[in-house]
């Protein structure tokens, strides 16, 4: 009997834990699905051309769009192993962009000068919002939502 | 399992949202496309206007010295540019619908080459009753609502013949009709029309303009 209610609790605990990893990574799926029309809505509705730093970070935001929702269906823990890898590059290079837009790092190490230049704020909202901005803090809620799931469900 | 419904609708939404931003979006970019064209037609620089050069909301109307309704727009349009000092300037274009309201603007016209202008303006918007009954102006009830401003009347009498007045005449007439003003008076606020007629709707479509010019 004993061992029974143990089993029991323990696999209320698993469903519970799932349920909350499952809500952590459809946020995710929220954050880069909002953030990948975002951009799409700054390049195609306003054209304003991408500088190649954002294309960098496009690179590794799209896809989660599409790869989150398979680990969502049906609920698959691992999906942070394979999402993470791309989170974590998109956010060093939003950091990056966004050391360089506050001209932070100099310009010799300026990776991109074909067409746009990446240190160019194409928009500022409320004075200090800008894209580069946008980009790192989506991929740092994704970040640290993944790490979540990470250490509290896979564990 | 509420979850894959709770998915498909929050994929749904964002891409509705994205649609709809985007002809929004769209929908005001060719608004202000619009505006830009209608800009042209609006500001002539022969144009009589008060308030200063710099002021950043342009209020163009279209004005005929001979109707009523223009007259009572008058001191509400003065009381906006007072309430908000060196923000807003006012243009009057001519739209002459009644009868020999042309020879009126004509007459205003060759004031303004004496530099009294508002002066005269002012005077026969306050006496128009007396010489415009029935919505037709007379010539000769005009001249003496003009004494008494310092007016060379003889000079006016000879100006208001003069080619640049009739030509700036033909095209007021010819942008209002081009704007499709069919009313008098009609208010277009940095190039757009006041939605619907009305004292409200020209003071939203100022303090809109305002809101965006001076945030």
């Amino acid at each position: 009997m004993t061992t029974n209610a143990n089993e029991y609790g323990a696999t209320t605990t698993r469903a519970r834990s799932h349920d909350l990893g499952w809500n952590l990574v459809f946020a995710c799926w929220l954050i880069a699905t909002s953030s990948t029309l975002g951009a799409l809505f700054f390049s195609e509705v306003m054209n304003l051309p991408p500088c190649v730093l954002c294309w960098y970070q496009r690179i590794f935001l799209f896809p989660l769009v599409l790869m989150l929702p398979v680990g969502l269906f049906p609920f698959d823990p691992k999906v942070v192993r394979y999402a993470l890898p791309l989170s974590m590059v998109g956010w060093s290079l939003a950091f990056f962009h966004v050391l360089l837009t506050y001209g932070l790092i100099p310009e010799s190490i300026r990776p991109c000068t074909l067409g746009v230049p990446c240190a160019l704020n194409q928009i500022e909202w409320f004075g200090f919002v800008s894209i580069p901005l946008l980009s790192l803090v989506a991929f740092s809620v994704i970040n640290a939502l993944l790490l979540v799931t990470h250490y509290r469900v896979s564990k | 399992m509420k979850r894959k419904p709770l998915f498909i609708t929050a994929a749904v939404a964002l891409v509705a949202a994205f649609v709809v931003g985007t002809l929004v979006y769209q929908s005001q970019r060719a608004d202000s496309a619009q505006a830009l064209a209608r800009q042209a037609l609006l500001v002539r620089d022969y144009a009589p206007t008060a308030g200063p050069a710099e002021a950043k909301v342009h209020i163009v109307e279209f004005f005929d010295p001979a109707c009523d309704t223009c007259r009572s727009f008058y001191p509400f349009v003065k009381r906006m540019m007072a309430a908000n000092p060196g923000k807003i300037r006012v243009s009057v274009r001519y739209a002459p619908f009644h009868n020999n309201s042309d020879y009126v603007v004509k007459v205003l016209e060759a004031t303004r080459k004496q530099g009294k202008y508002w002066e005269a303006l002012e005077a026969l918007l306050a006496a128009q009753s007396s010489w415009a009954p029935n919505h037709s102006a007379d010539p000769d009830l005009v001249w003496p609502q003009l004494a008494g401003l310092g007016l060379d009347l003889e000079r006016v009498r000879q100006d208001m013949n003069a080619p640049d007045i009739t030509r700036n005449l033909e095209q007021d007439i010819a942008d209002a009709k081009a704007l499709k003003v069919t009313q008098t008076p009609e208010f277009f606020v940095n190039g757009k029309p006041m939605p619907s007629f009305g004292y409200e709707q020209l003071t939203a479509l100022v303090s809109d303009a305002l809101a965006k010019a001076y945030r």
